[in-house]
């Protein structure tokens, strides 16, 4: 779960991590007064949105009077700022973050990622503030500084020392960076990240150091014992059929072509999706109703698919294990009684009790095309949403 | 031969008393040698309690002690699993299978720590577990489209392991052992050290491996393949087709940072000469045309 970069400020700042002072607007009146509270001559009126790259996507302005606030503010917010992360219709602005300028004299990048590999959290250090650590680490890497830390010691200040010296932090702010990457590290296991980004870190004339950014994603596994970061969820962020989905215990992604997928299992809906393409389709979704797909689950994954404007036809791929073909076969054809189906459905069963769920489907009087086999399957699908 | 376990295996279920735990030991137990191998449950508070006609034990020690069990499988719910294969690691068992989803990823960083130096192996988490086909079946997976044979499966996935298995039992290819090694980021057994057990079992002709997006583990694998592995190995992965910066279902499955992209890990392994499809389809018939030579 992602959170918008204030929020993931003011949790940097309950682990000491020092931040601009700033406030969290919605509107432009309250981002001129935002702006006259904090004082000061510079400030920066900077959109909140997930995706990151705001930016060269023009949603971050330096205002230096409070005309200035107003007339930046009044273009930002509700603008559909598009940048690298938001695909092509961008995002509508809907918040705003007001801060006090503060006078930078270098800038530095710091992350925190779960590593795979050597599964432990992993630490990235670099001297190529506000580069994104993705573009440093192809034409770079060498200037990336990396420490896996121990669990159960955490991040020792000699080590955090090390790696502020390493990207290049002068000897005068190595004190206030190892608070930072100290308090950055108790945050990100504390609060149960998947991935921690402060970037840029900015050093100051006056030899301090200061999150000038913060981005926060969650392990949506652990939210149930994080209720204070469940209350920082900004839906208007989230995909509303992914939102849909997840009231039903559906696993959906939203996808750009046309043809809909219903499927058992994770790696098996990804497959699906790869197969429909590899017979020149295009799939709209992916979609796992999971272990326990009920009439209920099932029907509310068809209305999520039918949702979807450009949808032409729709690709049912079970295979049953625990959970067997026959009440599955009953559940898609309820469904597709139910939603007044107009669009062709390819149907796939497999495993246990096959036979009976094949012949629930045939005596169903629908118009359900049965696939002999996954590339059967995916063909049919193919071909019918062609001729739509 | 098999790898990991055979019909000698004698297991215990932690979470035994819970509904899913039932539910699939009393599957389990009715799977080929079943009966022998699920020789104990374990639900703390609930000692001399039996299920099916499996005693129920307080504590992991005391189930090991009693029924001689060294293998356990855990189906206890996500905030107390890892706890429960820290009790397995401490008492000692030779391999314990997790089939629980959504556990917390900074828990299994701390667990997995606490596993260093012991001699625990751990297969999962959320995962279908594994089978020696018409000997033990340990997990949630349809014993049924299994059937006994030389060929090794190693997959991240639930359905698409049981696709896989489906092809080649359809083409009379038997399997030796089928292993689930579960789709989350933090684990226990990877790709890499299944396939070195498969390598080294005598039963075991050739291995379908499959794969996902994320993380680096394929590639790992197809690289120690290219310098040691003596048998032919089939690849697939899935996600071709899956957008950057989505969790595709799995808590593991996410492209992130440029890194964990299907096309990138099939580049690999063709490179590392697996035997690549890129259709799900054509698993099964790929490994046909391999034994064929």
């Amino acid at each position: 779960m992602k959170i918008h970069e204030y929020q993931g400020k003011e949790i940097l700042r309950q682990f000491g991590v020092p931040t601009p002072r700033g406030v969290a607007c919605f509107s432009v009146d309250e981002a001129v007064a935002a702006a006259q509270q904090l004082g000061g001559a510079v400030w920066v009126v900077k959109a909140q949105i997930h995706a990151g790259g705001r930016g060269k996507g023009g949603g971050v302005k330096v205002a230096r009077s409070l005309e200035e606030v107003h007339s930046a503010a009044q273009q930002i917010l509700g603008m559909h700022l598009v940048t690298h992360q938001t695909g092509q219709d961008g995002q509508v602005v809907r918040r705003l973050l007001i801060e006090e300028g503060a006078q930078i004299t270098k800038e530095f990048y710091l992350g925190m990622v779960i590593d795979r590999s050597k599964q432990r959290v992993a630490l990235l250090g670099s001297s190529e503030g506000g580069m994104e650590i993705e573009e440093v680490a192809a034409h770079s890497p060498e200037k990336i500084h990396t420490v896996r830390i121990d669990p159960i010691t955490g991040l020792s200040a000699p080590d955090a020392a090390q790696v502020a010296r390493n990207i290049g932090i002068p000897d005068v702010a190595i004190d206030g960076a190892v608070v930072v990457l100290q308090g950055l590290y108790r945050a990100f296991v504390e609060k149960d990240a998947m991935l921690a980004e402060i970037n840029p870190l900015a050093l100051t004339a006056d030899g301090r150091v200061l999150a000038l950014d913060a981005k926060f994603n969650f392990d949506s596994n652990a939210l149930y014992r994080h209720p204070e970061i469940v209350a920082m969820r900004d839906l208007d962020e989230e995909d509303p059929a992914e939102i849909e989905a997840s009231k039903f215990d559906l696993s959906y992604i939203s996808l750009d072509g046309d043809i809909g997928c219903l499927v058992n299992g994770a790696g098996l809906a990804m497959a699906t999706m790869d197969i429909i393409k590899l017979y020149g389709g295009s799939p709209a979704n992916f979609l796992d109703v999971g272990g326990g797909a009920s009439k209920e689950k099932v029907t509310e994954a068809f209305k999520l698919m039918l949702h979807n404007p450009k949808l032409r036809a729709i690709l049912v791929n079970i295979f049953g294990g625990i959970m067997k073909c026959d009440v599955i076969a009953e559940g898609v054809a309820a469904a597709a009684r139910e939603v007044h189906l107009k669009v062709p459905l390819v149907v796939r069963l497999e495993g246990t009790n096959v036979e009976i769920g094949k012949k629930i489907l045939a005596e169903s009087g629908l118009p359900i095309i049965s696939g002999s086999d996954m590339a059967d399957a995916a063909k049919k699908v193919v071909a019918a949403a062609r001729a739509v | 031969m098999s790898i990991l376990i055979d019909k000698n295996t004698r297991v215990m279920t932690q979470g035994m008393t819970g509904k899913v735990g039932q539910f699939h030991t009393t599957n389990c137990k009715a799977y080929a040698n079943g009966a022998a191998c699920f020789v104990a449950g374990v639900t703390p508070g609930k000692a001399g309690q039996s299920y099916d006609g499996i005693p129920v034990h307080d504590s992991v020690m005391d189930a090991k002690a009693q029924s001689g069990a060294t293998v356990s499988v855990i189906y206890v719910p996500p905030a107390y699993a890892a706890a429960a294969i820290d009790e397995a690691v401490e008492a000692g068992l030779d391999l314990v299978i997790c089939i629980t989803e959504g556990i917390p990823v900074h828990d299994m960083l701390r667990t997995r720590y606490k596993m260093l130096g012991k001699k625990t192996l751990l297969i999962g988490p959320n995962c279908p577990g594994l089978i020696t086909p018409d000997e033990i079946k340990i997990g949630i997976m349809p014993g049924h489209i299994h059937r006994k044979g030389r060929i090794g499966v190693v997959s991240r996935s639930g359905t698409l392991t049981y696709e896989a298995v489906w092809q080649l039992s359809e083409l009379g290819l038997g399997q030796s052992s089928c292993v689930g090694i579960g789709g989350d980021p933090i684990n226990g057994l990877k790709h890499l050290d299944v396939m070195r057990l498969f390598n080294d079992d005598s039963d075991t002709d050739a291995v379908i491996m499959v794969g996902e997006i994320g993380g680096s583990d394929e590639e790992e694998c197809a690289r120690w393949i290219k310098g040691n592995m003596k048998k032919p190995v089939v690849g697939f992965i899935a996600g071709v087709t899956a957008p950057p910066g989505k969790r595709m279902g799995h808590a593991g499955a996410i492209i992130s940072g440029g890194q964990g992209g299907a096309e990138a890990k099939l580049a690999v392994m063709e490179e590392c000469g697996i035997h690549i499809t890129r259709n799900p389809a054509e698993m099964g018939r790929v490994m046909q045309k391999v034994l064929k030579g």
